[in-house]
């Protein structure tokens, strides 16, 4: 203890709240679909005693760790209260070339680790549409990629992870140690406490390069068939839907099945290095396009375009081509306007898939809710992470403009069908579902409300949609 | 600048720091990295180990125990085997202007750290690049050493002594083919800066870091960062002493 010599120090020095030595950012935030936007006091400890004392004494009532802010709506924000960002835990910290495990930080991206690792023969084992998310991110979404059939989420690669719980201690999770509190975390929307590190298993490649395969399909009968048929030949698979086609064109798409190169398929001049990591050309979208710019005729026109540059083909490209194709457009999302996209993916059993996926897409098209980007993928069974969405089925993703009030009651309408069919909804895309839904959807909700209340009995740890989706009390 | 040239950078765990580090390693350079944080530093260190399958090692720095500076040096020295080609310094303090005021123990730490430490190392450095007859000395000061604000003259004056010395050393050093580098970044996004109120057009640590490496290859005497704060600071010393009182800068 330093006596300080002054007689009287001046109030500003001696205010408790003074000496919480982390200084938040008021910030209004939001997730990748730009709804909702919401004030939040946001933290970005630069140490670990730093983000310790952050959960310990930050004033907010309750705190949420947030990564690269991919998830599209609520899961990533706090209104009012905290948002912990992992962005300065973003250090490798071990990599063994033998096993191909890596060990890393919360806030590494994707991009940063195909960027390092492809060179020296390793890929990313699950990856998402797009690159620019953190691991801390694709732990709590437990995510999956194109290869959910054929390679699982998240979790499967996930050998052990280390979490900073609401009692300040860092307990260390895997399936052997701490198994609730591993498989609570995995899907678990940072819900169980803030994930600052973890090693991953990556998955070895021969080449840096994609063999894929695209091919047309008339409608969603078509399509289905191509999937059903393709069963365990491709590692990836992912079918672009045309959201606007009717009637006996439903569903009309473009399947691109992938698989890793091997050196032979590549082409003479690309085998001398064949895992050199080509970046794909970047634009950026510079501003937030006015609200009108999207409507049904230039998203008919996106459909007809995207549909006509796709035709039945099989070739090889480098792999950030095969799986980044929006993240070449900086701010893609800007196309949506102030009002912001709602992403609604949701999945289905197979056996009761196809009626439920051709009411949902009669429905969009009726109410001429064009997407710009359905995506069909197909999912193999569930991970054991108990808010994990994967299950055995397909999952469809649109990407819907949001118009209002209008656009939430159509999508709550919708959570019924995907309800009644046995499925459910992503909650790293959520942004509107109702509380008794989300719980008939997922059937371990009470499970990991028992972990949830061991490790955090005073719920420190919460976000916007965990209070709308009632995983925490709502005051 | 060539490949295995040994840099030490002073102040690693900083914002700028850790972008510094990175863009050092990626240019081939062999670091050592110092401050007091041990444990953050070696996370750091093997950070860039993994990334760019170099060596990184951590060395513990206390700006504040002046006596160690003669003994860390020669160590750092050593270190490189004679080949220690550039010193990077970052480490700083920016206490609340207010509490700096009422609270002269607070204004001189942040002096210590941000003025005499510096001067403490510069002079040790000196010795050596003046030895060597190559290499460089880069410098984080800051723009506001360029003119005393009332919201930021004690911390502004650290950075204007520290532009002072460099301007000395850097002729002092030129005979000796040594570039000394100011670096006068404005506001960068760091946890110095991270949720202070009146922050405007600040930059990202690795735009500060990559201007870094420019002056030091083009072997720069003074380098704003970004670029525009050379015209904005330009019309900041301009302004007559009797307008700039009415301004609440
Ligand atoms: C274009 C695009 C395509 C996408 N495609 C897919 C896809 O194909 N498959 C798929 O599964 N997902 C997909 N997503 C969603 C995305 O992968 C997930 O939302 C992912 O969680 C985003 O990671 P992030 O780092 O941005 O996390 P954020 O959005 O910042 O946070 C997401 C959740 O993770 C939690 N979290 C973040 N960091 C930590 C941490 N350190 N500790 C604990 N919890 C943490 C947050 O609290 C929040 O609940 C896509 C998103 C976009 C924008
Ligand atoms: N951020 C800005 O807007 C801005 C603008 C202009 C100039 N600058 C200057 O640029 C430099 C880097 O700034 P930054 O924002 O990156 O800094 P920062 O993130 O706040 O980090 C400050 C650094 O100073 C070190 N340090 C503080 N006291 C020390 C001591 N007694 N002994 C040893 N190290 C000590 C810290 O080490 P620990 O990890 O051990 O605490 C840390 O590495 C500083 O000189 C700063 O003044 C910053």
């Amino acid at each position: 203890m330093v006596e300080t010599l002054t007689p009287k120090p001046a109030p500003a020095l001696v205010d408790p709240d003074q000496q919480f030595g982390q200084r938040a950012s008021r910030q209004p935030i939001a997730g990748w679909g730009n709804f909702p936007v919401e004030e939040c006091e946001v933290y970005r400890p630069d140490a670990l005693n730093d983000l310790q004392e952050v959960v310990a004494r930050a004033p907010e009532p309750d705190l949420i760790p947030r990564g690269l802010g991919r998830s599209y709506g609520d899961a990533a924000l706090n209104r009012d209260r905290g948002v912990i960002l992992s962005h300065r835990f973003d250090r490798m910290l071990a990599f063994d070339a033998a096993s191909g495990v890596l060990h890393c930080e919360a806030a590494v991206s994707l991009a940063e680790v195909i960027e390092t690792f492809v060179p020296r023969g390793f890929f990313f084992p699950v990856t998402p549409g797009t690159k620019f998310i953190s691991i801390g991110g694709a732990i709590a979404a437990d995510v999956h990629g194109k290869n959910h059939h054929s390679n699982g989420s998240m979790g499967e690669f996930v050998l052990d992870l280390r979490l900073l719980t609401a009692s300040g201690e860092i307990v260390s999770c895997s399936r052997e140690n701490n198994a609730e509190l591993f498989w609570a975390t995995i899907g678990g929307m940072g819900l169980t406490g803030f994930v600052i590190d973890a090693r991953i298993r990556l998955l070895p490649v021969d080449t840096a390069y994609m063999s894929v395969q695209n091919e047309r399909a008339a409608n969603i009968d078509a399509l289905l068939e191509l999937f059903f048929e393709s069963d365990g030949q491709y590692s990836y698979e992912v079918a672009w839907i045309d959201c606007l086609s009717r009637g006996a064109s439903l569903g009309r798409s473009v399947m691109m099945r992938a698989n890793h190169a091997s050196l032979h398929e590549l082409p003479p001049e690309s085998r001398g290095a064949p895992t050199a990591f080509k970046e794909g050309l970047k634009t950026t979208i510079p501003f937030t396009f006015p609200n009108f710019a999207l409507n049904s005729w230039s998203m008919k026109l996106f459909n007809e375009f995207f549909h006509a540059i796709h035709p039945n083909a099989s070739k090889v490209v480098p792999c950030d081509n095969y799986f980044y194709i929006l993240d070449r457009i900086h701010h893609w999302n800007r196309v949506y306007g102030k009002r912001g996209v709602v992403q609604y993916q949701f999945v289905l059993p197979r056996e009761s898939s196809r009626a439920a996926l051709v009411e949902i897409l009669e429905r969009l098209s009726e109410a001429n809710r064009g997407s710009f980007l359905a995506v069909l993928k197909t999912l193999g069974p569930s991970s054991g992470g108990m808010l994990s969405f994967p299950t055995k089925g397909y999952t469809l993703a649109l990407d819907l403009p949001h118009t209002g009030r209008d656009l939430v009651d159509e999508l709550q309408a919708i959570d019924e069908i995907v309800l009644r069919a046995g499925g459910r909804v992503y909650l790293a895309k959520d942004a509107c579902m109702r509380p008794e839904v989300f719980g008939e959807m997922y059937p371990h909700l009470e499970r990991f409300k028992a972990v949830k209340a061991n490790v955090d009995p005073e719920q420190r740890y919460a976000s916007s949609q965990a209070r709308r989706l009632g995983i925490v009390d709502a005051s | 600048m060539s490949g295995t040239e040994g840099v030490l950078l002073v102040g690693a765990t900083s914002g700028m720091g850790r972008a510094l580090a990175r863009r050092l390693a990626a240019e081939g350079h062999a670091l050592l990295l110092a401050g007091r944080d041990v444990d953050a530093l070696s996370a750091i260190a093997t950070d860039i180990e993994v990334r760019f399958e170099t060596r990184v090692e951590a060395r513990p720095f206390e700006a504040l125990a002046f006596e160690s500076h003669a003994g860390f040096f020669e160590d750092c020295v050593e270190h490189f085997a004679g080949n220690l080609h550039g010193l990077v310094m970052c480490h700083g303090q920016m206490p609340e202007q207010a509490d700096a005021e009422r609270d002269f123990a607070l204004a001189r730490r942040m002096i210590e750290v941000n003025y005499l430490s510096q001067v403490s190392l510069l002079n040790l450095a000196a010795l050596h690049f003046e030895a060597r007859q190559a290499g460089f000395i880069a410098v984080l000061t800051s723009v506001a050493g360029d003119r005393g604000r009332q919201s930021n003259y004690l911390y502004g004056s650290t950075k204007a002594g520290l532009s002072t010395v460099l301007s000395g050393l850097r002729v002092r050093l030129a005979k000796r083919d040594v570039a000394v580098v100011d670096v006068r970044p404005g506001f960068v996004d760091t946890q110095l800066t991270w949720g202070r109120p009146g922050l405007f057009l600040v930059a990202s640590p690795e735009t500060v870091a990559g201007d870094v490496l420019r002056g030091i290859r083009r072997g720069r005497a003074v380098v704003y960062t970004p670029f525009f704060w050379r015209g904005i600071m330009m019309i900041i010393r301009a302004i007559p002493d009797f307008v700039f009182r009415r301004l609440s800068l």
